[in-house]
């Protein structure tokens, strides 16, 4: 009798030892799939990109090479590009320049714009604006490519052609309607006290707005300044349409006339697409919490 | 545009109880102040927006434009490719964003590792990766071949030379820019869903498939379809992807509607049958934007 009761509570030992052994070979299973998973997606996110910097390294005849790492690599190419040293390029670093005046404007042009416009909306609550929302909310959802055409042929009309401002006007038209959903969103979080307790001192709205509004607004105002920096840097179509005088373009369309030759010099052209690229993805990774803390806070706390 | 899209429970029941704006209206001179901080957006809005708008639907009302389009083979094989770009580029799109912000949803410090590489084809600038990606396809020269021969000796197509192969090529190069966006935005979305609820389901033995079909899918499901919709928009206004990917070629059989119009207007100098190229969109596109708008205004999704 006995011995069978010992039995069976030794089978059922077995029994939850072998059900424990079956989890960790799930687990396992899982972490293996994930991990090949991973895998995947690095080689998937990695190869253009790893491709931009092999050819970038490459010496001019090698480019047509058949390999898949430079026989020799150096850095030549980047030596050529910092030194404008290729008919290509011999505007390089005041192309950059336009790029960042571009870039800057923008940004500075779209704060300013979207918190005013907010600030009358959201706080003040005008009368219409509702109208406004709608209004941006339609311009957020129509393809900037769609109006290049006739944007370009009024900025003619405007005699804008070949003009950076033609640029920052369309950059501007289309960051600010982010801008004012975010700070409309962000805004709530700020206590409306602080803004009647301001008045009933006596400050007028424009003081209302800078000394309260816009202090308060920071985490905002950084997260919207770089979303509207790295749209103005990243952005072509317009840039190409707008400016095509070698000392107005920028360095996106400076590095699409490379494409126009027969003979492009890939490397050059690599190694330049990387000088105009680390800007942007270092400026991305460094704000990225504070872009994305600055904005779910403004979504989460309501 | 980061990771800001936001589910927001609870948030209507809150808003109701306190004032959140100035109280008693406004008084004497702030009104005039309320107008004059409206101003500078009021004329960004008229110069750079609805006047183009208008003058570009003004310069597409000739109806004989559109029978000189229907007349063009280029304009036809550009519609079907328009279509099929829409319909496979955003749906695989997001449907693969949908199922990774879920596999990001693993705990671990390498899984945030793993999703700053994989936010990489979005962060780094688009013109210089799909140049890079036009070059890599090259059938003689290109790093795709090239790796193909060496690790399995396959002699790989020339990727652009043929009409197929090469729209391919573009739509996935656009899912390999796009993905990771809406992969973070979805994924926020995820985050956004309370922990008890989870927890809950959790101990009743939902798992897995379960958990997604009865949990996370239902809840994500406005978010989905919000991001469906404007990422089918943003879709129909990518210019890039086709343009530095094939260029529109070869023989111009991988055109979208985006880069024909551009093509029409600037290189055979005919701005007004570009600009009908693009407005022929628009059947597709207002009723598009009048869902989304709808959508967007009477939900509490932020993106």
């Amino acid at each position: 009798m006995s011995a069978v009761t010992t039995g069976t509570r030794l089978a059922a030992r077995g029994s939850t030892h072998r059900m424990r052994r079956a989890a960790l070979r799930r687990r396992f299973a899982a972490n293996a799939a994930a991990m090949a998973l991973a895998a995947v997606l690095i080689v998937w996110s990695i190869t253009p990109i790893y491709n931009m910097v092999m050819v970038s390294l490459e010496a001019e005849g090698d480019v047509f090479g058949e390999h898949i790492w430079p026989p020799k690599p150096s850095l030549d190419g980047f030596w050529v590009v910092i030194t404008q040293g290729h008919w290509y390029l011999e505007y390089f670093w005041h192309q950059f320049g336009n790029s960042l005046y571009i870039g800057a404007m923008t940004t500075i042009l779209t704060l300013f714009i979207g918190s005013l416009t907010s600030f009358s909306v959201g706080r003040m609550r005008v009368r219409h604006g509702r109208l406004v929302i709608n209004a941006a909310l339609l311009t957020y959802v129509i393809p900037a490519t769609f109006l290049a055409i006739p944007f370009y042929l009024i900025m003619q009309h405007y005699g804008l052609a070949n003009n950076p401002w033609s640029v920052i006007a369309a950059n501007v038209a289309f960051a600010t309607p982010y801008a004012i959903f975010i700070f409309l969103e962000y805004g709530r979080s700020i206590p409306i006290e602080l803004d009647e307790s301001a008045r009933i001192d006596g400050a007028t709205p424009s003081q209302v707005y800078l000394r309260i509004y816009l202090p308060l607004m920071a985490p905002a105002l950084v997260a919207v300044g770089t979303y509207a920096l790295l749209l103005a840097w990243n952005e072509f179509l317009y840039q190409f349409l707008l400016l095509s005088s070698k000392s107005s373009m920028t360095v996106p369309v400076a590095l699409a006339q490379f494409l126009n030759s027969d003979e492009a010099p890939w490397n050059y052209m690599m190694a330049t697409a990387i000088v105009y690229a680390v800007p942007p993805v270092v400026i991305y990774y460094a704000f990225r919490r504070r872009m994305a803390a600055g904005l779910t806070m403004g979504g989460v706390k309501g | 545009m980061d990771s800001t899209s936001v589910l927001d429970i609870g948030h209507r029941a809150r808003r109701r109880t306190r004032s959140r704006y100035w109280r008693g209206g406004l008084r004497g001179s702030e009104y005039a102040w309320a107008i004059a901080f409206l101003v500078p957006y009021a004329g960004v809005f008229l110069a750079f927006v609805a006047y183009p708008v208008l003058y570009g639907l003004w310069m597409g009302s000739e109806a004989s434009l559109y029978s000189e389009l229907l007349s063009d083979p280029i304009y036809l094989s550009t519609v079907v490719n328009t279509l099929l770009y829409l319909a496979i580029g955003v749906n695989l799109k997001m449907f693969l964003a949908l199922l990774l912000s879920g596999f990001f949803m693993r705990p671990g410090w390498w899984m945030k590792a793993l999703l700053l590489i994989y936010v990489l084809p979005w962060a780094v600038p688009a013109l210089p990766t799909f140049i890079s990606i036009h070059w890599m396809l090259n059938g003689d020269w290109g790093l795709l071949n090239n790796a193909l021969y060496a690790l399995f000796h396959i002699q790989g197509p020339s990727w652009l030379g043929e009409r197929w192969l090469a729209l391919g090529s573009a739509i996935i190069s656009h899912i390999w820019k796009w993905m990771p966006f809406w992969t973070v935005i979805l994924l926020a979305g995820r985050m956004a869903i309370p922990m008890e609820i989870r927890d809950a389901a959790k101990v009743d033995g939902a798992t897995g498939l379960h958990s997604f079909v009865h949990i996370s899918f239902p809840l994500l499901a406005n978010l989905y379809l919000i991001c469906t919709l404007l990422s089918t928009i943003f879709t129909l206004g990518d210019f890039n992807s086709v343009t530095f990917v094939t260029g529109g070629g070869p023989a111009n059989t991988t055109h979208v509607l985006a880069t024909l119009g551009i093509r029409d207007a600037f290189d055979i100098s005919q701005p007004r049958l570009g600009v009908a190229a693009v407005m022929s969109a628009l059947p597709l596109m207002i009723p598009l934007v009048i869902l989304l708008m709808r959508k967007l205004r009477t939900t509490e999704v932020q993106l």
